[in-house]
């Protein structure tokens, strides 16, 4: 049981602190954490779990060295039920291979601090050292609510510090608090409140505590209530979050495309000047094709994921998250989610990693892993090149009804395809392989705050850090394999050819040809030969790779990749046979739909999951139906006689 | 004071309700619990979400949603006075 009194002056214990800092969600336990490292935190993954691990230096202004701070994930109790409480006890119990934390600032929000002490005597009961931060307490005085940390400090025994983070306010006391976790001591009260066996007996210790501290609490918050009225109203309300939702979408697309498309132009560009100055060697065309464009592959997605993840954090910060969580969740139900897995599934119309990553904020294990599972469903920025590609070749320009074309209302096509084939996958693996009781939903709306820069900024800055550690290492990775694939057995240039149809016989010859016609058995029902099946190969490392690889393959004196659409169609003036038949041409559309071409996701999904075996079975499930539809499509399609 | 139970879900105005109890067994009763639904606590309807389900409701100073069918499992009566 708990250590009641510890006799002040008895040696303290002189080796680096660790402070654990556990609180609510959206009590203040993240800006409080960086106002105490100074913005410097060291993100990462506890092992074997999915659960953020947030590490940082204590500040040296507060007078001491060597104290780290470790930011716990945001719970509302103790007990163990979400992996994020499982997480959060076994780091207080002295978990993962490290011993328990020297003390533990408990973070709690001063509007809601009834709900908050409860978490306090939890903490206690595990006999570390716990003193309280008090937040928001400029939010409590402006509501016309009163408490005096004071008081409240004498009934608990525990320290209790008031801090407003936003503006720095009582950051020094704690700070100094925080390098002497020995000096602190829980009163018989609050280790009484520890020793409470169920919630109830919690919340009356914490209603008695208050009680005796005169406190006065809070009115409702006003804005909170007048914003809600507007942006929760049925009619208003359902017209904000389609207004959000296009928001994001605009967002990702065309506020990142400028950037993107400089960011490629330039690792381009860079191979390109490679290529021309440097000899001609195999080692240039690894470090030019291979090194450089793969490096382009990953940080052409760095714009939308840094502006994906600044439009995520910054409507997270501000309230707005929770609420269109809240709108859409009668939706999600249908399918057997919540409205948090929107969220996720929407951020992976960008890129299914940072929509995955996205998927820590929902609490229930299993439709989290329903989220990650369907994810990679979402038409994803990188399938569009090939799309582009596909549809301008294949399917004719001619209008159909007022301003929409064929080719529009087939490009719409493959968006609801994903997502459609996302919202079924998800209802089918409800309903069946992951079946079973799951945690009640609920959701807490906190109310609007302005958020803080600099803490948006450092949420966004781990996510891209994140981000290029796990995609940009695949990517890389499989983008030089794949050119050692494409590339090797060496074959001596004939001097009597072109540059081009001498690249063209070397990847006829390549390994990468050799899998792509040991796949043809696999691809023939579709008629794919053996040349897009290459490309099909080459797309395992993302999925746009495929055009580059066509073009590659398809090189051929004066072709480059405008040329491509038109090779592959047979629509040149030269009446050359096509390349593809268009029944062809749809099967592998509704293939890229449907298939899981990413190394990268997967390894995410590894990650995430925490094992091979989620990472496997997306592989299977994804590419079965992907290989399914496309033959369907290519029997329809001929039937018809597209 | 009024007498009948009815659960929260029933609840459409903002009258100040008492929870009289949480039903069910086990831990998702007790996650409800432990979010602050237990007996003998204040609560309050605001606000059903624009498609009806779930609805948001007011808790020991905070804004909290559940589902119809969570709600369904927290009984109230009217607080006295109220």
């Amino acid at each position: 049981m708990t250590t009641l009194v510890r006799l002040r002056p008895t040696a303290p214990p002189r080796r680096p602190g660790r402070i654990a800092i556990l609180g609510a969600p959206n009590s203040g336990k993240t800006t409080l954490f960086n106002a105490l490292t100074g913005h410097r935190a060291k993100a990462g993954n506890y092992p074997g779990v999915t659960v953020d691990r947030r590490e940082g230096e204590l500040q040296a202004r507060f007078g001491a060295d060597d104290v780290r701070l470790i930011d716990l994930p945001g719970v509302y109790s103790l007990e163990p039920q979400s992996e994020d409480e499982t997480v959060a006890v076994r780091v207080l119990e002295g978990g993962f291979g490290e011993p328990a934390p020297d003390g533990v600032v408990v973070v709690v929000d001063a509007t809601t601090i009834e709900r908050g002490l409860p978490l306090l005597a939890e903490a206690t009961a595990l006999g570390l050292p716990v003193c309280v931060a008090l937040t928001m307490i400029d939010e409590l005085k402006a509501r016309h609510g009163e408490i005096d940390p004071q008081e409240l400090q004498r009934e608990l025994g525990v320290p209790v510090i008031g801090v407003v983070g936003n503006r720095g306010l009582g950051i020094d006391d704690l700070g100094a608090l925080v390098s002497a976790p020995w000096d602190w001591t829980a009163s018989p009260s609050l280790s009484r409140g520890g020793e409470g066996r169920t919630p109830e007996d919690r919340f009356a210790w914490a209603h008695r505590v208050l009680g005796a501290c005169r406190r006065q609490a809070p009115e409702p918050n006003r804005w909170t209530r007048r914003l809600d009225r507007f942006l929760l109203h049925p009619v208003i309300g359902s017209a904000v979050f389609l207004a959000f939702v296009a928001f994001f979408f605009q967002a990702i697309f065309t506020w990142a495309t400028p950037a993107m498309d400089f960011l490629s132009g330039l690792m381009d560009g860079l191979a390109d000047r490679v290529l021309a100055t440097l000899p001609d060697t195999a080692i240039t065309r690894l470090a030019a094709d291979g090194v450089i464009r793969g490096v382009g592959a990953v940080i052409v997605f760095l714009p939308q994921i840094v502006l994906l993840f600044t439009v995520i954090l910054f409507l997270e910060a501000c309230g707005y998250m929770a609420r269109a969580a809240f709108v859409v969740d009668r939706v999600m139900g249908w399918v057997g989610l919540e409205g948090r897995c929107f969220i996720a599934l929407l951020s992976s119309y960008a890129c299914a990693v940072p929509g995955i990553m996205a998927t820590r904020t929902i609490p229930s294990p299993r439709d989290r892993l329903t989220t990650i599972l369907v994810a990679p469903f979402a038409t994803c920025s990188a399938r569009l090149p090939v799309y582009l590609l596909l549809i301008a070749a294949f399917i004719p320009a001619d209008p159909v009804l007022g301003p929409f074309t064929w080719q529009g209302l087939t490009l719409m096509g493959l968006y609801f395809l994903g997502t459609g084939a996302a919202l079924l996958s998800a209802a089918v693996f409800k309903r069946g392989l992951l079946r079973g009781a799951s945690l009640p939903f609920y959701l807490e709306l906190p109310p609007y705050r302005l958020p803080r820069p600099s803490d948006i900024a450092l949420g966004v800055w781990d996510r891209a850090k994140l981000f290029l550690r796990r995609a940009g290492t695949i990517i890389l990775a499989v983008s030089v394999v794949l050119w050692f694939l494409l590339n090797l057995p060496r074959r001596p240039a004939d001097p009597e050819l072109s540059d081009a149809e001498n690249q063209r016989l070397v990847l006829e010859g390549s390994y990468a040809a050799s899998a792509g016609r040991l796949l043809e058995p696999v691809f023939a029902p579709m008629d794919f030969d053996w040349r897009i099946n290459v490309g099909l190969v080459a797309s395992q490392a993302a999925r746009e790779v495929m055009v580059a690889t066509l073009a590659q393959i398809y090189a051929q004196e004066g072709q480059d990749e405008e040329g491509l659409g038109v090779l592959l169609s047979g629509s040149g003036e030269g009446g050359r046979a096509p390349l593809l038949s268009r029944a062809s041409a749809l099967a592998l559309l509704v293939y890229f739909a449907f298939a899981m071409q990413c190394m990268s996701t997967l390894a995410v999904i590894r990650r995430e999951t925490g094992g091979w075996r989620w990472p496997a079975f997306t592989f299977a499930y994804m590419n079965g139906l992907a290989w399914l539809s496309a033959w369907l499509t290519f029997v329809l399609a001929s039937a018809v006689g597209a | 004071m009024d007498r009948t139970l009815a659960d929260v879900a029933d609840a459409s105005d903002g009258r100040l309700l008492e929870i009289a109890e949480v039903t069910g067994t086990g831990a998702d009763s007790r996650r409800l619990r432990e979010i602050g639904f237990c007996t003998g606590a204040p609560v309050r309807f605001i606000r059903r979400a624009p498609l009806g389900d779930p609805a948001m409701y007011e808790l020991r100073g905070a804004l909290m949603s559940l589902r119809r069918s969570e709600a369904r499992r927290i009984r109230v009566h009217r607080r006295a006075g109220a």
